[in-house]
């Protein structure tokens, strides 16, 4: 097991190196030149100077990146250009809301999923197992900040039941957690429809139905139970995406987390939050991809000998 | 099926003809999936009325009536009118068009790219394989949306860059596709027999290895023109896309949410319902093509 993780972990080193470098070198891409795009469109020759040497940017390319590395691995994200603050500080805000969002969107979506997927596997061929599936494929064909509009007008601007921006109590996670979540709740049924179809064919499953259990325990307590492993990484993965996918649904509900600070550094131009906000998520999004991989090695033992 | 079997084999020396061909064979068990085939049928159909829109419609996608703004749907403008007159169902089907342009365009350059890398990973592996599957492992580190957003933030808004994005974000799902199908394929007897054979490593991987992976790429491609569409109408509804004024799908949500607070809701209604029945009918499409692609699904 430690091998196996060991192993994992190694083979992250050369995939961070890429994306430092990508995120390094997101600045360098700008069009024209970045002191200047960074300083501003009214500033002066010398502060364009100014930026220039407070950023490091008349150094030579290594230089510039090995800097790059040591002020991060120091938790220094930069100042931003638009509001002086530390970017760690604004990152530090916005972070918690996000997670919120994210984990109360994957609470529900994989409790629902879960749900109708085992219950489309057992039905398989019926109506309910069709109408399932088709409100499966409509979940994940919908297009999120549509369906955030619609909840809004419904729920907040007609029935007056929630708030339509913000976070100020918990009830206000409601609705941009069911929109970031129908996705994922989408996903999740199909995928626990045909894990529970591939483990009903085993033989443990003809034999736990010989000896006269019922069908409700063979599916509930045998069957799902190893189904359940496919299913958990795949939730794990979703957390990820549900990070990412945030980003639409905050500009929807002007949640203030992560992919707000995101949208408004690109608006703004401040490209300092733009490079650590780019940097943090896709950290985030590869620890936990680690993290399910390594769940899934500890569930599954086969999986540690490939 | 065996009886099918059966049939032809018994019909083939009566009738002098050869066995069914592989396209015929995929046809007739795509045939069965009505509801895959109502989706292809529906995309053509709103395809054909999109492209035929400006010689049917009396109006264009931006022909303003500052005398008919916000109408609500009628005989006469069927899904209403917008802040500035213009005949939201127009600018619907200029949509579709635009939405039909962005996705194929940025999942074909997206393939072709993918599918070489891919391939060529697959076949040499070493060093190269090595290298493609790092920088695709880092495209895959990026949340699909973001990685649009920050290509975009990059390059600035606009049509071509929401493409190019698009593009960039579908490139390592193709490789690792046609990477993992290579690997599968290079080692069978058949290309052990081409390469006896004196065949070329070119001629092995296109004419040889290529043919067996595309099955998997076309279901592929189907789907993945369904979620660039999502990405780009996100990317517009996020002011990040093409020009807010343009007819577009995502751009007329956007500026249509403003007026839905108003009880304007047919601003926002009809573009929401045009790309959810366009993705859903790709994603529809793209399960029945799988489904008719993979044989083992008609013996269950």
């Amino acid at each position: 097991m430690l091998q196996y993780f060991l192993r994992r972990l190694f083979a992250l080193i050369p995939v961070l190196f890429l994306i430092s470098l990508f995120v390094f070198l997101f600045v360098h891409a700008l069009p024209g030149d970045p002191a200047r795009v960074l300083a501003g469109d009214n500033a002066t020759l010398e502060e364009v100077e100014i930026v220039r040497r407070t950023l490091n940017l008349d150094a030579p390319l290594h230089e510039q990146y090995f800097d790059f590395i040591s002020n991060i691995v120091q938790g220094d994200l930069g100042v931003s250009l638009r509001t002086r603050e530390p970017v760690t500080t604004m990152i530090g805000r916005a972070f918690m809301p996000t997670v919120w969002l994210a984990l109360c969107a994957l609470g529900w979506s994989v409790l629902f999923g879960l749900l109708s997927g085992v219950i489309s596997a057992v039905k398989r061929g019926s109506v309910g197992d069709h109408v399932g599936m088709f409100a499966a494929v409509s979940g994940i064909s919908m297009p999120p900040f549509w369906l955030g509009l619609l909840l809004m007008q419904f729920f907040s601007v007609q029935l007056g039941w929630f708030g339509t921006s913000g976070f100020d109590a918990p009830a206000d996670l409601v609705l941009p957690s069911l929109t970031l979540g129908a996705g994922v709740a989408a996903i999740m049924a199909r995928f626990t429809r045909s894990a529970v179809i591939e483990v009903i064919r085993e033989d443990y499953i003809r034999t736990a139905r010989a000896k006269g259990l019922t069908e409700k325990l063979v599916i509930w307590k045998h069957a799902l139970r190893n189904a359940l492993i496919p299913v958990v990484t795949m939730a794990g993965l979703q957390f990820g995406f549900l990070l990412g996918g945030s980003i639409v649904i905050e500009r929807v509900f002007r949640w203030p987390g992560m992919g707000s600070l995101l949208l408004d550094a690109i608006s703004f131009r401040d490209y300092a939050v733009v490079q650590a906000e780019i940097l943090i998520f896709s950290l985030e999004f590869l620890l936990i991809n680690l993290l399910v991989d390594l769940l899934y090695a500890v569930i599954n033992p086969k999986i540690r000998y490939s | 099926m065996t009886q099918q079997t059966d049939i032809v084999i018994d019909a083939a020396p009566a009738t002098g003809e050869a066995a069914a061909s592989p396209f015929k064979e995929f046809w007739g068990r795509f045939s069965k999936r009505k509801v895959a085939v109502a989706a292809g049928i529906f995309l053509l159909l709103m395809y054909v009325i999109a492209f035929l829109a400006p010689v049917i419609l009396p109006f264009g996608p931006n022909s303003f009536d500052y005398m008919n703004t916000l109408q609500t749907p009628s005989a006469l403008h069927w899904a209403g009118t917008d802040e500035f007159g213009r005949d939201i169902f127009a600018r619907l089907m200029n949509g579709a068009k635009l939405s039909m342009f962005i996705g194929f365009t940025s999942v074909s350059v997206g393939a072709v790219v993918g599918i070489l890398a891919g391939l060529f990973a697959g076949y040499y592996g070493g060093w190269l394989d090595a290298c493609t599957m790092r920088i695709s492992d880092v495209l895959f580190a990026f949340p699909g949306i973001l990685l649009a957003i920050g290509i975009v933030a990059i390059l600035g808004p606009g049509l071509t860059n929401v493409i190019i994005a698009v593009a960039i974000f579908s490139v390592p799902a193709f490789a690792r596709i046609v990477r993992s199908g290579t690997l599968a394929h290079k080692e069978s007897t058949y290309v052990e027999a081409a390469r006896a054979a004196g065949a070329s490593n070119m001629i092995i991987m296109f004419r040889h290895i290529l043919p067996g992976v595309l099955g998997a790429v076309i279901v592929y491609f189907t789907m993945r023109i369904g979620t660039s569409i999502l990405t780009a109408t996100s990317l517009s509804f996020l002011g990040l896309g093409v020009e807010p004024s343009t007819a577009e799908w995502g751009a007329m949500l956007s500026t249509g949410r403003d007026y839905m607070m108003a009880g304007e809701w047919h601003l926002t209604l009809f573009p929401g319902i045009a790309i959810f029945i366009t993705v859903l009918s790709f994603n529809i499409l793209g399960d029945g093509l799988h489904d008719a692609l993979d044989p083992k699904l008609d013996r269950e």
